[in-house]
């Protein structure tokens, strides 16, 4: 079977000025894949040409088998994609319901428009209006909205910007649950511990170049890094990189012979490798 | 098939919308309910034996009506729409644009209906509105509002595409429906305006409409103040299908889903 998402050296400039530099990557059917970078970096543009609503300048690019910047059958392309966009406040005099049914006519295959509702967690809500949804609820319509038309793969773009946390907890498992029914998932973030929890791979976008494409535990050579073990004693402040520490640290207890000041121990969390690698490319 | 089928559930979904906006309906419903009420207690001289001034006023308000409903309502909602990601959602999907465009139409139409059905109600009680005297002329009625209606709804779409944003469209787009008002005859008898400006209304459909609603309501010995002393009805026919066809292009071609 083909990849869902393949991507080959797209360009994209505005004015001149260059968003995309080439990035490739391929996005295997079934996993949850995160493009994690800063703002700026090139997600957004990225993510809506691979979507279909942007041309690229350059490169090849093909989605669930089409090239989205003209695909054979447009509606039969669209048919096997679910778009979560960022910023929609579409149909506010609406209720919940009326929007998902009517979205529901627009595809071949629709799911159950009352079962979309119930696994978005929006059943108590069906009967209120769009208006009166809170941040999160809303984030689930767009979900709901997305998923309608049970797509073979499907796009959201910063899905949790503004959660708290409870609720991007049961966002995620939301994302999760979608995966084990087969959907491919990409997903644009600019939080760390998302891309960590959800994705089975990250891509790190920084100035429109991917610098990694990994498994979120192996990012930045994360499993090969030493650990940093600080203390001190009557000379000052300390600290090590070492890739035993525990051995460090028990000859550093048999050299003190006593108690160690202010010893800690701390793994490279990703936050420090992505810090790392996103000054690394500016 | 399938275009016809999912522009019919936009209708009905748009439908819903425009009817529990409470603001937008009395702008487009009451407003010109309003003002005709207004203008015509004001004006009720006769223009000619039998013909007052608030029975034209009424005929050409009815034409308004299809102006409002289509046109002005379209060309300020859609830059609205466009601004609330609303376009960019249903492009995201299998739906086709045409099916877009049916559902407004279908807002069109009914508002058209529910809004000339007012005037005409409210003309007649108020203003001695008489209703068309012949099946002729409800025959020319029917097709006035329907020829009327697809020129407006399609032109309201194509007009979408200039103003920028939403929040622009109805300081951009109101001035020129009651410019067209003034230079059309609805508030003014039309044979009585500026050579210039009846030149000018000439080109517009809002003209003919006004021209056409007046052959259907007021009697015929009127014709004489009109200002080539016929309702010149195979005219505004085809001046309206012309319209009708130009529009649909405009509007296929200048059509954008987004701002950017």
């Amino acid at each position: 079977m083909t990849a869902a998402i393949s991507i080959r050296g797209i360009t994209k400039a505005y004015d001149g000025r260059t968003v995309l530099d080439g990035p490739s990557l391929e996005i295997e059917r079934g996993e949850i894949f995160a493009i994690l970078g800063p703002n700026g970096a090139g997600k957004t543009t990225l993510v809506e040409i691979l979507e279909g609503y942007r041309d690229r300048d350059g490169g090849d690019v093909t989605v669930v088998g089409e090239d989205p910047q003209r695909p054979s059958d447009s509606a039969a392309w669209r048919n096997k994609i679910g778009i979560v966009l960022q910023n929609v406040s579409d149909a506010g005099d609406l209720t919940v319901r009326e929007v998902v049914e009517n979205f529901a006519h627009y595809y071949t295959n629709p799911k159950n428009p009352a079962e979309v509702i119930k696994k978005v967690g929006l059943e108590e809500k069906r009967g209120a209006k769009v208006t009166t949804l809170s941040g999160g609820q809303r984030r689930r319509l767009d979900v709901a909205l997305g998923m309608i038309g049970s797509p073979e793969v499907l796009f959201l773009d910063e899905p949790t910007t503004g959660f708290d946390p409870e609720a991007r907890r049961e966002f995620w498992e939301l994302i999760r649950s979608l995966r084990d029914e087969g959907t491919t998932i990409l997903l644009t973030t600019h939080y760390l511990d998302e891309a960590e929890q959800l994705a089975d791979r990250v891509a790190v976008l920084a100035a429109g170049r991917i610098l990694e494409i990994a498994k979120p535990g192996d990012l930045g050579g994360r499993r090969s890094k030493g650990a940093i073990v600080s203390w001190s004693d009557d000379a000052g402040e300390h600290s090590e990189e070492t890739l035993t520490p525990t051995a460090f640290v028990l000859a550093l207890a048999a050299k003190t012979g006593g108690e160690i000041q202010h010893l800690q121990i701390k793994n490279p969390t990703l936050e420090d490798i992505y810090i790392e690698m996103i000054e690394g490319a500016q | 098939m399938r275009t016809l089928t999912i522009g019919w559930h936009r209708g009905r979904l748009e439908l819903k919308q425009f009817f529990r906006q409470r603001e937008s309906v009395m702008f487009t419903l009451a407003f010109p309910v309003v003002f005709m009420a207004i203008f015509g207690a004001i004006f009720h001289s006769n223009i000619v034996p039998g013909v007052t001034f608030s029975q034209y006023f009424v005929a050409g308000m009815i034409a308004t009506g299809v102006v409002n409903s289509g046109f002005q309502q379209l060309a300020i909602m859609i830059p609205i729409e466009r601004d609330f990601g609303t376009l960019k959602r249903l492009r995201g999907t299998p739906m086709p644009a045409l099916s877009y465009f049916i559902g407004k139409f279908i807002v069109v139409f009914v508002s058209v209906f529910v809004q000339i059905g007012l005037l005409m109600g409210l003309g007649t009680i108020l203003f001695h509105l008489h209703m068309p005297t012949s099946s002729e002329k409800w025959l020319r009625f029917i097709w006035l509002i329907a020829l009327g209606s697809i020129c407006t709804t399609v032109l309201g779409i194509a007009f979408a595409a200039i103003p920028k944003s939403g929040r622009g469209a109805s300081a951009v787009v109101s001035p020129i429906v009651i410019i067209l008002q003034f230079f059309s005859g609805v508030f003014v008898v039309f044979t009585q305006l500026p050579k210039w400006m009846q030149t000018f209304a000439s080109l517009f459909p809002l003209k003919w409409l006004t021209q056409g609603m007046r052959s259907v309501f007021l009697p015929d010995s009127f014709v004489v103040k009109e200002a080539s002393h016929s309702w010149e009805t195979g005219r505004t026919f085809l001046i309206l299908s012309a319209w009708a066809i130009a529009g649909t292009i405009l509007a296929i071609r200048s059509f954008r889903w987004s701002n950017k």
